[in-house]
């Protein structure tokens, strides 16, 4: 029987890939008083609900939704948190 | 030679290159909009610049689903001639015609400005009317225009010769002082293995006419007619 789910999507940049928008806000972290930031790295967290026949299937389609739009692998990776929602 | 431009709500640079095809080159041009996924008969795509789909999520991520763009793919595919600029250049790596992805310029700045580059290729159906090394200024305007690739994927960029067009001073020095947005290689424009498919981040549509400045867009849309009168 089909089952909603709840997902949290965490899509973060390959470590390659230079962040200016994180460099900007480590400096304004500093410029704030906290010397002690070294790095930080901005991602996005994307939710998403959806209806699945199972917890299997669920994650598949998240796992091709993050391929084809959701995340650009050339760039980001992703992880993904996903959770049964209890039915009415 | 009919030129389609495809249309995406957000794109704002498509009537700029219609004015050029149609106005300026006297060519038949098209408009295709975005929903629309019959290209006509048209020989030439151009995907124009803007912000389609509000660059919701990633610049062209959202566009690459559109039907106009699964009948450009599949245009492309046949090795039909197909041009990206700018936003047009994201969409074409979101979709996967060519390799690497724009991400955020080094120093944050949206850059609006007129930029030399350097000609690498001119046996392209894209670039036949330049010569070789040949520095032309053509406005940028962009916010994410720095281009990323892993470094396999660079070096097989370069090994093919795919660079069509860096970022480089007036007299054609290509190095990081001439690099306005942090590019890899002062990649300003790369095509496919094949040739048929070209990004670019600058706007030649905006150097087509004298009357806004320079003309040294022009030449690349010249180069597609004569490429195409040299078939006929």
């Amino acid at each position: 029987m089909a089952q909603t789910y709840q997902a949290q999507v965490y899509v973060t940049l390959r470590p390659s890939v230079l962040d200016p928008a994180g460099t900007a806000v480590r400096s304004g972290l500093e410029h704030m008083g906290y010397d002690n930031v070294d790095k930080v790295r901005i991602g996005k967290y994307i939710e998403v609900s959806l209806t699945a026949e199972s917890e299997e299937a669920a994650n598949e389609q998240l796992d091709r939704m993050c391929d084809q739009l959701l995340a650009n692998p050339v760039i980001e990776n992703y992880r993904i948190e996903l959770q049964a929602m209890a039915t009415a | 030679m009919k030129f389609g431009v495809i249309t995406f709500p957000g794109s704002n640079c498509d009537r700029d290159v219609v004015y050029v095809t149609r106005d300026i080159l006297q060519r038949p041009t098209q408009r295709i909009w975005h929903e629309d996924s019959d290209l006509g008969d048209v020989d030439v795509v151009v995907i124009p610049g803007g912000f389609s789909y509000g660059d919701y999520l990633r610049c062209g991520a959202v566009a690459q689903f559109s039907p106009a763009m699964r009948s450009a793919v599949d245009f492309a595919n046949k090795g039909g001639l197909v041009m990206g600029i700018c936003n047009g250049f994201q969409i074409l790596t979101e979709v996967g015609l060519l390799p690497g992805a724009l991400v955020r310029n080094r120093d944050m700045r949206f850059i609006c400005d007129r930029t030399p580059l350097t000609v690498e290729r001119t046996d392209l159906t894209w670039t036949s009317n330049y010569t070789q090394g040949q520095v032309v200024t053509i406005p940028i305007a962009h916010g994410e225009g720095c281009y990323y690739a892993d470094a396999d994927t660079l070096k097989s960029l370069e090994d093919n010769q795919q660079i069509v067009f860096r970022y480089s001073s007036a007299d054609g020095v290509v190095d990081d002082s001439n690099n306005p947005n942090g590019s890899l290689n002062n990649i300003a424009g790369i095509c496919n293995q094949q040739g048929n498919v070209l990004g670019m981040m600058p706007h030649p549509e905006r150097a087509a006419d004298s009357r806004l400045g320079g003309t040294d867009g022009l030449g690349l849309f010249e180069s597609v007619l004569q490429a195409a009168l040299s078939i006929a």
